[in-house]
């Protein structure tokens, strides 16, 4: 009997007219590699700004490890263990890593409210959130401001904040987006080292990266869930491919 | 007994939605650049000190009647603000709200400074025209023929602000770029044109309601930051880039300011105050406003 | 994440990553500078103490705003109201019996502490021009609250008759203004203490994140409200502090202590001086208050020309006032001698 690490039941978002979110029955269980793929416009983001709790749901409920969160604010989600990353890096261009890596432990120890000790005596911190940055290979990028590190290490900083939050849940928002060719390799690694505990959800456009890590697709169309399988399930399916196929005559 | 007090509603009614009229002609314009540019132009009041001191200057010197001296205020001052907007606003549309907010505050400090310097610290003398300063007695009620010409004025200004809104083809770019800038350009709208167009008018608008009001308000350099806090109260409560909103907002404050100087003359301005604070803890983003 | 047992390799990385933390945190060169020169100004302009003692004051007014600001990213247009209540609760203490001046100096942060924690819990609701038109509402809305209740705060005159005892039962306060500025010193060089400690805190990193990426906070944890409301809390403390010093100094509440001139006033020299460098409070202060003792005295039209006109060409031509000035110039002289990006 495989343990949900998150589920929805029915859950519903509409802009006005505009049904972004029909009716998702969805479910990943713990230590999954999920991939949630469809077409521009599908609700793919919108999806995962439900299960943050960015947007609200019209209707439907959202599980974290069998608890309802439907009503919880996104900062308490994280405190439960569910994390995300963005597209678009949404990072802090004037820290450092290590400040914002740092910034995230103080956050999950509880102690970000504390305003008379100095920082720099929470050694065990700093060693930690550093040893956080050098695990995911961007060690050496620790003292350079953010907004000057590469685009490629900077999509892996984006990835550090979320796993700071000691999650057991990573929502991955299109890791790869805008990452050249040979800076993605770094990425890729990160990604398949990720703590086989952890249960993720990425969403991706790239099929290479989908068929390399993903044990099991859902297909967004419209915001309903079209298909869920195993990728060569779906690899094949002929509703999936006139999906792919016709967006591609428009495109 | 109880005519009194429909007396007292009507004479309050008559007053209070003249003098809303004019805030909203004098602040319909800052709604407008607000919502369209995100700009919080907290200089607008020195478009409106502006069309003050050109009526003054127009009478004093040249012998103008009032009348004339209101389209000639809106021209000068959109023309004038067509050069602040270009050299100075175009490069802040994107800068902080902060530095938005102190950039004006820098402007006012100076026009007040040449305000000053150029036709003195004192208020202005001004003196309506004997026709407007009269009062028309209907039964026992009497309305002043100055509260008229602010009623009339300000419903054809409304009218035909909301049918150029609705009706133009230059009132549809107008309402594309506020509700969605990105897209407007996307469609090929010269945002950055239709931007300085409305910018003018909604000045102009400020200058010529400077010179209407100052019957009402005076005239002097300290003009801009003595009235800022009622533009920024119209702009808030009504919800940047509505003209429904400022609407909406200027006649409420006209009312609630005109009730409260009625009714209970100790409070003074803190009727408005407390006003703007009940409506911005209700609704943070105005009556009308989207976030 | 397995815990390998440290290398002397990790151990010297990680004892670098610590030691930045403290670098970051030590006291910079031209930091004892400013208050060497405090100090001189007593021995250097003996008739000038009032002047400086009001600097101090205005300093640390702008101080207080920098950490809501320049820290917290909270814009406010009226945070006066803090440092009005702080300069009326030590004035009203003394005014009905109570005169001694470390009592009523933390009754005055006390008072504006709590009523910053009322506050609060409005402003970490509100953004944007919303927030500019609350706190300015709640300014204005307690700057007429206090001319209508003449009785209570002497109205538009001010508040008068207020006698402060000896400091430390021993130093009166003299016309000269001596004991005033020692002790404004004194107790100004403190507070910028503690908040030189909330800056180079864990809060003081949670500040950072939320003014450099407001979105992401949630996204990690941060509980937002909380974190804006004990950032306002504190600066409402110090704003409050900042007020009854100045009641204390002069021995007089003028009703414009709870003016939105005043709010506007530190806001300028705020962004003249620098946000969230901390000293940008210090020298905007005092650019700010030394040309308008020069300036104002001769005609109040050249004051307001010159301040609009330098407000506009900081805002225009710098990226973070004189101070953000000065550290861009010294970059850019690093990098033209020595070449090579600096973090």
């Amino acid at each position: 009997m495989t343990v949900i690490a998150l589920a929805t039941r029915g859950l519903n978002k509409n802009f006005g007219a505009l049904k972004v979110t029909q009716d998702v029955n969805f479910e990943l269980p713990v230590g999954a590699r999920h991939a949630l793929i469809g077409p521009n416009g599908a609700g793919k983001t919108t999806f995962i700004n439900l299960l943050t709790g960015m947007l609200e749901p019209d209707s439907g409920s959202i599980e974290l490890d069998g608890k309802p969160v439907t009503d919880l604010p996104p900062h308490e989600r994280v405190k439960r263990g569910l994390a995300r990353t963005y597209q678009i890096n949404t990072l802090f261009p004037d820290l450092t890593p290590l400040e914002a890596v740092t910034l995230v432990a103080c956050e999950r120890h509880g102690m970000s409210r504390q305003w008379l000790p100095p920082l720099s005596r929470r050694t065990a911190l700093i060693d930690e959130s550093y040893a956080l940055l050098k695990q995911l290979g961007i060690g050496d990028q620790a003292h350079r401001l953010t907004r000057h590190l590469a685009y490629g290490h900077q999509r892996v900083l984006e990835i550090a904040l979320a796993l700071a939050t000691h999650p057991h849940v990573l929502l991955l928002d299109e890791p790869a987006a805008g990452v050249p060719a040979q800076e993605s390799g770094i990425l890729y690694e990160v990604i398949s080292a990720l703590p086989k505990e952890i249960a993720v959800l990425f969403i991706e456009h790239d099929m290479d990266l989908v068929f390399r890590f993903a044990s099991h697709i859902t297909v967004l169309v419209s915001g309903r869930v079209l298909r869920q399988g195993p990728p060569a399930q779906i690899a094949e399916d002929p509703e999936v491919r006139a999906v792919y196929l016709g967006t591609a005559v428009h495109a | 007994m109880l005519f009194s007090i429909f007396q007292g509603i009507v004479q309050v009614l008559f007053d209070g939605i003249a003098f809303g009229m004019l805030l909203f002609v004098m602040s319909v314009g800052l709604s407008i650049t607000l919502g369209m540019m995100k700009f919080a132009n907290l200089a607008h009041g020195v478009f409106a000190m502006l069309g003050g001191y050109v009526c003054t200057a127009l009478m004093h010197r040249a012998g103008w009647p009032f009348l004339a001296t209101l389209p000639a205020a809106f021209i000068v001052v959109a023309v004038a603000s067509v050069f602040l907007e270009r050299f100075v606003y175009r490069r802040m549309y994107t800068a902080k709200e902060l530095d938005q907010v102190l950039l004006t505050v820098g402007i006012i400090y100076m026009a007040i400074a040449a305000a000053a310097y150029v036709w003195g610290p004192e208020p202005q003398a001004f003196a309506l025209p004997d026709y407007l300063t009269m009062y028309r007695h209907v039964g026992s009620f009497s309305f002043s023929t100055y509260g008229a010409l602010l009623l009339v004025l300000g419903t054809i200004i409304t009218v035909a602000i909301f049918y150029g809104l609705e009706r133009t083809r230059f009132g549809a770019m107008i309402r594309a770029a506020v509700d969605d800038r990105r897209v407007a350009l996307g469609v090929g709208i010269n945002v950055n044109r239709v931007f300085t167009i409305t910018f003018a008018i909604g000045s102009g608008l400020a200058g010529l309601g400077g010179a209407l009001g100052i019957n009402a308000l005076g005239l002097d350099p300290s003009f801009p930051i003595e009235y800022l806090v009622f533009f920024l109260i119209v702009v808030s409560i009504g919800g940047g880039g509505t003209v429904k909103g400022a609407l909406a907002a200027a006649l409420l404050l006209g009312l609630s300011d005109t009730a409260g100087k009625y009714y209970v003359p100790q409070t003074g301005a803190f009727i408005i105050y407390a006003v703007m604070l009940l409506v911005m803890l209700w609704r943070p983003n105005g009556l009308f406003g989207r976030p | 994440m397995t815990a390998d047992t440290p290398t002397a390799e990790t151990v010297g990385a990680n004892a670098a990553a610590v030691a930045d933390f403290r670098a970051r945190a030590r006291w910079r060169w031209y930091e004892p500078l400013f208050w060497l020169g405090a100090i001189a100004w007593y021995f250097l302009f003996p008739t000038y103490l009032p002047l400086g003692t009001q600097i101090l004051c205005a300093a640390l007014f702008a101080l207080s705003l920098d950490l809501i600001l320049g820290y917290g990213g909270i814009v406010s247009l009226g945070h006066t109201t803090f440092f009005g209540i702080g300069a009326y609760t030590a004035g009203l203490l003394a005014k009905h019996g109570w005169g001694e001046p470390l009592t009523c100096l933390l009754a005055g942060g006390v008072t504006a502490a709590i009523a910053g924690w009322v506050c609060s819990f409005v402003i970490v609701r509100v953004q944007g021009v919303a927030l500019l038109l609350v706190t300015l509402g709640i300014n204005l809305v307690l700057y007429e609250a206090a001319n209508k209740a003449y009785t209570i705060t002497g109205g538009a005159d001010g508040l008068q008759g207020i006698v402060f005892w000896k400091l430390f039962g021993v130093f009166d306060y003299d016309i000269y203004g001596r004991v005033a500025y020692v002790y404004t010193l004194g107790v100004t060089f403190l507070l910028f203490l503690v908040a030189r400690r909330i800056v180079h805190s864990p809060f003081g990193l949670a500040l950072k994140g939320m003014r450099e990426n407001w979105k992401r906070m949630p996204a990690l944890g941060a509980a937002l409200r909380r974190h804006g409301a004990l950032i306002f809390v504190l600066s409402a403390a110090l704003a409050g502090l900042s007020g009854a010093l100045l009641a204390e100094s002069v021995q007089f509440v003028a009703l414009d202590s709870l003016g939105v001139q005043r709010s506007v006033d530190v806001l300028t020299m705020l962004i003249v001086g620098g946000t969230g460098v901390l000293y940008g409070s210090f020298v905007g202060a005092t650019v700010y208050m030394v040309v308008r003792d020069q300036l104002a005295d001769l005609n109040p039209a050249y004051w307001y020309f010159w301040i609009g006109l330098i407000l506009v060409v900081i805002v225009l031509f710098t990226r973070n006032g004189l101070v953000g000035a000065v550290s861009d110039l010294a970059d850019w002289i690093g990098r033209k001698r020595g070449g090579g990006s600096a973090s």
